[in-house]
């Protein structure tokens, strides 16, 4: 491939599945849309991405009421009213432009060096968000009615997108797409990500504790299975209280609640399976 | 090249586009793929755009590569990528893939393959049937035409694609229900009213311009509150028995109106023909509220959806003690029920699954005179929403 590759980044291990994939995605110039479970590193791959290759990494976080407008530009009406009445030593009242604040996509399409662009939960706005984002991500231009000009990128962005599955995303958009959905970590990798957290903890231990996550991971009728984030509160709850490997074997799931969020699935758990 | 694949994944119901078909050729004719793990990888990323086709994915790329080589053309790359690994791999010999196609001893395999190496020597092979290399019918090497399918490079050794897709690691994300929720949502965004009771604040532009003007071009800003909507919608759904057949359909109207955020309420209920004394909180009808109650305490201004086929025995309908239900203290008939619901909530509709149908039953054309009644559909729902705002 004549381009530079991505082959994971020093504190980020990506399978080369993974690697292949965001490859193919920035040779053909598509964006690449990430799914996955709560803390399986999704908006940690768009950082890996820029680092890895050398390039400034933009993001958009996207809320409920983010605008697909807002990611291309904003006209501060109200700074351009206030200056006209007190003056501004750096803005120049009678041009427009100095009030058209460019917002992430603009930044990336006017960078002059191809950036990576994270458009970060993207299902968590509006259903027609990204619809409207449809012709800037295909062509990577957008016009500004207020300057007349279209602004087309100077170096197409590498676009990572993440989505935690909260509404279904339009089929045009996932056509444009490459997509990738992020593995829950198995037992070795998690190993890995809780050794980063502790340290100092005992293989006995460590080993003890997974076996019981994963047997709880295994109830597929949890509405919320515990993630990643769950694993490291549990662990340091257990630590501090000082339960041995052969407690744990004994008394069944202590401190459930460190776990298992959801007052459903806790009485499921509770009543129907016998865990407490 | 793999048209027929692109085919079976559609004859799976995999929403696969011609789009997407030619994004995994241009990827093939950049020379991205070189090799069947990547392909596999590659391919899924381009052609599959949910998790929950992963798994038919798997099943589709088991079949079809099940008995087939990875066509050579599609890169020389690929046999020099092939022969690579097969000269970094010396002798290692993945067990379970013998075990699988032979059933012989496995020793002795890797002894002869041990012997057979060191007779062919550092020459690349192709098209035999003995020797270790590409193209052939021998047990050993790649590419060949033994059963058991496209041998694969990658970096862990010798895995096979179709395994890795045989393992079907995805079953638990596939969902047969292949939902259309998303339509229905779209529709449902069109149920709206507006009013500015938010806590919110925003700046009205507008006023700010007009009050600035009159004092000269002192600045005053006005802010009002944020428009929100302001609709309560109670959805009453009619399930079992003649429903029966379109549970589905209910339900993606339940899952869209539940997911939508946008309602300032939503309740729903469930009943089986017409509402009784009671509505139903689960679809089981087992825990419940006094129909009564329902009504006395909702708002009127919920606008109500009424969904059912409004098709049952005229006197379930019309009679006292007209529920087919023993348990039920029906002396009210149900079409009083029905008025009460109608005259308490100021915009009613009812979306009926069965509209098209060739026939009309008697009790759906009384029920059309109480409620306005639409198929349930997108566009049945779109007209509904016009009467409903």
């Amino acid at each position: 491939m004549g381009f530079e590759k991505y082959s994971g980044s020093y504190d980020y291990i990506a399978g080369s599945s993974l690697q292949n994939i965001v490859n193919v995605a920035i040779a053909l110039q598509r964006p690449l849309l990430v799914k996955g479970e709560p803390g399986t590193g999704k908006t940690l791959l768009a950082k890996s991405i820029a680092d890895s290759l050398g390039l400034k990494l933009i993001t958009w976080n996207i809320k409920s009421t983010t605008k697909a407008i807002d990611g291309c530009y904003v006209y501060d009406t109200i700074q351009r009213l206030n200056d006209s009445r007190f003056g501004s030593k750096t803005r120049d009242v009678d041009n427009v432009e100095d009030y058209i604040v460019l917002g992430q996509l603009g930044e990336a399409f006017t960078s002059e060096d191809q950036v990576v662009l994270l458009i970060d939960e993207i299902d968590k706005a509006d259903v027609e968000f990204p619809n409207d984002l449809l012709q800037e991500l295909d062509v990577m231009e957008f016009y500004i009615p207020e300057l007349q000009r279209t602004m087309k990128a100077k170096h197409r962005p590498i676009v990572i997108i993440t989505s935690n599955n909260e509404k279904e995303l339009p089929d045009a958009f996932l056509r444009r797409c490459a997509f990738h959905f992020i593995e829950f970590p198995d037992e070795k990798l998690m190993a890995k990500i809780v050794n980063v957290h502790y340290p100092n903890i005992e293989e006995n231990i460590l080993k003890a504790i997974l076996e019981k996550f994963y047997e709880l991971r295994e109830y597929n009728q949890l509405k919320k299975k515990p993630s990643t984030s769950e694993l490291i509160d549990w662990i340091l709850v257990l630590l501090k209280s000082g339960l041995t490997t052969e407690d744990l074997k004994q008394k069944g799931f202590p401190f459930l609640g460190t776990l298992i969020k959801k007052e459903q699935d806790m009485e499921y758990l509770t009543k129907y399976k016998g865990i407490s | 090249m793999f048209i027929d694949f692109y085919f079976l994944l559609r004859e799976m119901k995999v929403p696969v586009s011609i789009k997407e078909y030619l994004a995994l050729m241009e990827a093939l004719d950049k020379k991205l793929i070189c090799s069947s793990m990547e392909f596999y990888y590659v391919a899924r990323a381009l052609l599959i755009k949910d998790e929950k086709f992963f798994d038919s994915y798997d099943l589709a790329f088991a079949k079809y590569f099940k008995d087939k080589e990875v066509p050579l053309e599609i890169s020389e790359d690929l046999i020099r990528t092939i022969e690579e690994e097969l000269r970094q791999l010396k002798f290692k010999v993945p067990r379970e893939f013998y075990e699988k196609v032979y059933s012989i001893d496995i020793e002795k395999l890797k002894e002869e393959l041990r012997k057979k190496m060191e007779e062919q020597g550092p020459e690349p092979h192709k098209f035999g049937d003995q020797m270790i290399g590409t193209r052939g019918t021998s047990p050993f090497g790649a590419g060949g035409r033994h059963p058991g399918g496209i041998r694969i490079g990658g970096y862990g050794g010798m895995h096979l694609a179709t395994k890795i897709a045989q393992k079907r690691k995805f079953r638990n994300y596939r969902s047969d229900r292949i939902l259309d929720i998303r339509s229905y949502q779209v529709a449902l965004k069109k149920l709206r009213n507006l009013t500015r009771d938010s806590p919110r604040e925003e700046l009205d532009l507008d006023e700010t311009i007009d009050k600035t003007c009159k004092q000269f071009g002192e600045i005053d800003l006005v802010f009002r509150k944020e428009k929100k909507n302001n609709l309560k919608v109670l959805l009453l759904m009619d399930v079992g028995g003649s429903m029966e057949p379109f549970t589905e359909l209910v339900s993606q109207l339940f899952s869209a109106a539940n997911k939508s955020t946008h309602f300032r309420e939503f309740k729903y209920y469930y009943f089986h023909n017409v509402p009784y004394t009671k509505l139903y909180k689960d679809i089981e009808l087992e825990s419940y509220e006094q129909t009564a109650e329902v009504i006395k305490k909702l708002d009127p201004e919920f606008r109500v959806i009424m969904v059912g086929d409004a098709a049952m025995a005229p006197n379930e309908l019309s009679h006292i003690y007209g529920s087919i239900h023993v348990w039920e203290e029906t002396y009210t008939p149900g079409v009083v029920w029905l008025n009460r619901i109608k005259e308490k909530f100021k915009k009613s509709v009812w979306l009926n699954p069965e509209i098209i149908a060739g026939w009309k039953p008697y009790t759906r054309g009384v029920i059309e005179k109480i409620f306005p009644m639409f198929d349930l559909s997108i566009d049945g729902l779109e007209e509904a929403i016009k009467v409903l705002v």
